[in-house]
């Protein structure tokens, strides 16, 4: 009995190796025909996580000799790496600043809604942006004064430095002055918080949001592809891949960079919840 | 015969210093490893000195320490601790008063009383207990605790000090359980029998005899859990809603560890070495209670 488990054994290993020979031939073969190797390293936003991971999930599909990293980092510290040349391309979900456009090169891959979300049980459907920064800022401080039932609102947001936070209060104009109940540190965090909470009002990017929580309409335009490409729905912000003005990336870099920009992966983004733009 | 005697004495004598070469290499080597460790206490501590300072000389030491007002990405940035501080502080004090008593009395019973049956199940609980990570925790506390605590107290929202609190107290049973009986249990029983054979019954043996001869011990394991308490971040990060405010029990909180953790991905310049000098800060309070351990544990020893 041990003995033909024993050549058994053997002889699925032999198998098992034999199926390792094969893929490696396999991959080695469509490496040779693209000819594309090396490394490409991102860095940069959180909120661009779900998109530029996708992405490049896809370009390392094709392309199965080139490393494809991610750091997510945020947006700041994105931006930094690729001044000093610690990655490829830097990913920002705000607008460069003057400052940083000195060194840096500016291309809005896509546009992102800021949703703003609501518990599930919340009855309030619409709000516009005064409101929202007015319950940010701390003159409205219970729902049934924008029509909901009573109850303290309890105001969920981002920490210091985070791009989505940066993104909401320069679009709501409460810089510095929103008075939150609790500042999270991640997009899934400020989700499971406000579906938790009846009270809670909460943003994240749109890419995002499911079905645990309750989108709310910004002065009667729901977050949509359409309303964010077209302007209407107002609270939206760029994603952007800067890199270094005046030094050309790698050719496996370059080819990502050329890729992602193309008609080719706008379904990829739409189908990350972001509005590409090219 | 004495030929082969003078050939031998040589021979013997490269044996004995191939043998003390290889003694002395290996005790290098130990030594090396060694003092991988102090090594890495020593860089650490050099670079959040050295990372930490720029930071405080800059805002200025007063400021830092007792300013009330945190707002560290705002256009004229407020970089004061007392918060943070205060909130580490109360938490941790918070965490001791509710964990210490539990932990304390079942040590008692685990080391003194508990049939042999139950302190095994007790025991391989605690470990358990022990083990959890503390991001499950934090996870099981934002999704069953601060949503009671909501309900119970009526209050907007239920991540608060108190959440953090109550989170802590049970992360730091373990460890207070678990020197409590060692240093029980260590006790000589010669003490207790003298007490039994005085008249005084078992219950009076143990809290008046046993634990006092053991007090430096149960000590030793309350600072221990006070370490554990204040150095906690993730699990304290998911439930007390990182705002900084001066402490409440109901109010939002940030401690020392959070504030670190939670602005260090983002963070640029100033913030950035203002964070290094909160980690520094942290750094000295958890010297300071290791201090205090050793020293209680010394005297155990002593006893």
């Amino acid at each position: 009995m041990k003995k033909v488990l024993v050549c058994l054994f053997a002889a699925f290993m032999a198998f098992a190796l034999a199926g390792c020979g094969n893929g490696g031939e396999t991959s080695s073969t469509g490496s040779g025909s693209t000819a594309l190797s090396g490394s490409i390293s991102t860095d940069g936003s959180t909120s661009m996580e779900s998109v530029i991971g996708a992405l490049g999930e896809a370009f390392t599909q094709e392309n199965p000799d080139v490393r494809f990293t991610y750091n997510p980092t945020g947006s700041g510290s994105g931006i930094t790496a690729v001044t000093e040349g610690r990655c490829d391309i830097g990913l920002s979900s705000r607008a460069l600043t003057d400052e940083e456009k000195q060194t840096l090169t500016e291309t809005t891959l896509a546009l992102d809604g800021i949703a703003i979300i609501v518990n599930n049980s919340n009855t309030v459907a619409d709000l516009t942006v005064e409101q929202i920064a007015q319950i940010y800022t701390g003159a409205i401080t219970n729902w049934s004064q924008v029509g909901g039932q009573d109850g303290e609102i309890v105001l969920i947001g981002r920490e210091a430095g985070s791009g989505t936070r940066d993104g909401f209060e320069s679009i709501t104009g409460t810089e510095d002055e929103c008075l939150y109940r609790q500042e999270l540190t991640s997009t899934g965090d400020v989700i499971t918080t406000v579906s938790q909470n009846p009270n809670a009002i909460g943003y994240a990017s749109l890419a995002a949001v499911d079905d645990d929580v309750k989108t709310l309409t910004v002065g009667g335009v729901a977050p949509s592809e359409e309303t964010v490409k077209d302007g209407s729905y107002v609270v939206q912000r760029p994603f952007v891949l800067a890199t270094r003005t005046g030094e050309d990336l790698s050719p496996a870099a370059q080819a990502f960079f050329d890729y992602i920009t193309s008609s080719d992966a706008a379904s990829i983004i739409s189908q990350q919840g972001a509005v590409p733009v090219n | 015969m004495a030929d082969g005697a003078a050939k031998l004495k040589p021979e013997s004598k490269s044996k004995k210093d191939i043998k003390n070469l290889v003694e002395t290499i290996i005790h290098i080597i130990f030594l090396v490893l060694g003092l991988v460790a102090v090594g890495c206490v020593l860089v650490i501590t050099i670079y959040l000195v050295i990372s930490g300072i720029p930071a405080i000389r800059e805002i200025g030491i007063i400021d830092f320490l007792f300013g009330t007002e945190w707002a560290s990405t705002a256009a004229d940035p407020k970089f004061g601790i007392l918060p943070f501080i205060l909130t580490s502080i109360y938490g941790t004090a918070g965490a001791i008063i509710i964990g210490v008593p539990i932990g304390f009395f079942a040590a008692v019973y685990l080391a003194k009383m508990a049939p042999p049956k139950v302190k095994s199940v007790i025991n391989s609980a605690v470990g358990l207990l022990a083990g959890i990570p503390s991001v499950v925790y934090g996870l099981v506390g934002m999704l069953v605790l601060v949503p009671t605590i909501m309900k119970v107290f009526n209050v907007p929202d239920g991540s608060s000090l108190l959440a953090a609190i109550i989170v802590l107290a049970v992360m730091i049973l373990p460890s207070v359980i678990k020197v409590s009986v060692t240093a029980l249990e260590s006790v000589p029983k010669e003490y207790e029998d003298a007490s039994l054979a005085l008249g005084a019954t078992k219950t009076e043996t143990y809290f008046r005899v046993s634990v006092p001869a053991a007090k430096s011990g149960i000590a030793a394991a309350v600072v221990l859990g006070v370490g554990r308490a204040i150095g906690e971040a993730m699990a304290v990060m998911m439930v007390a809603g990182n705002v900084a405010n001066m402490p409440s029990l109901f109010e939002s909180v940030r401690f020392l560890t959070t504030a670190v953790a939670s602005e260090m991905s983002y963070s640029s310049g100033l913030q950035r070495q203002a964070l290094f000098s909160i980690a520094l800060v942290l750094f000295l309070f958890i010297m300071l209670i290791n201090v205090l351990l050793n020293m209680l544990l010394k005297r155990q020893k002593e006893n």
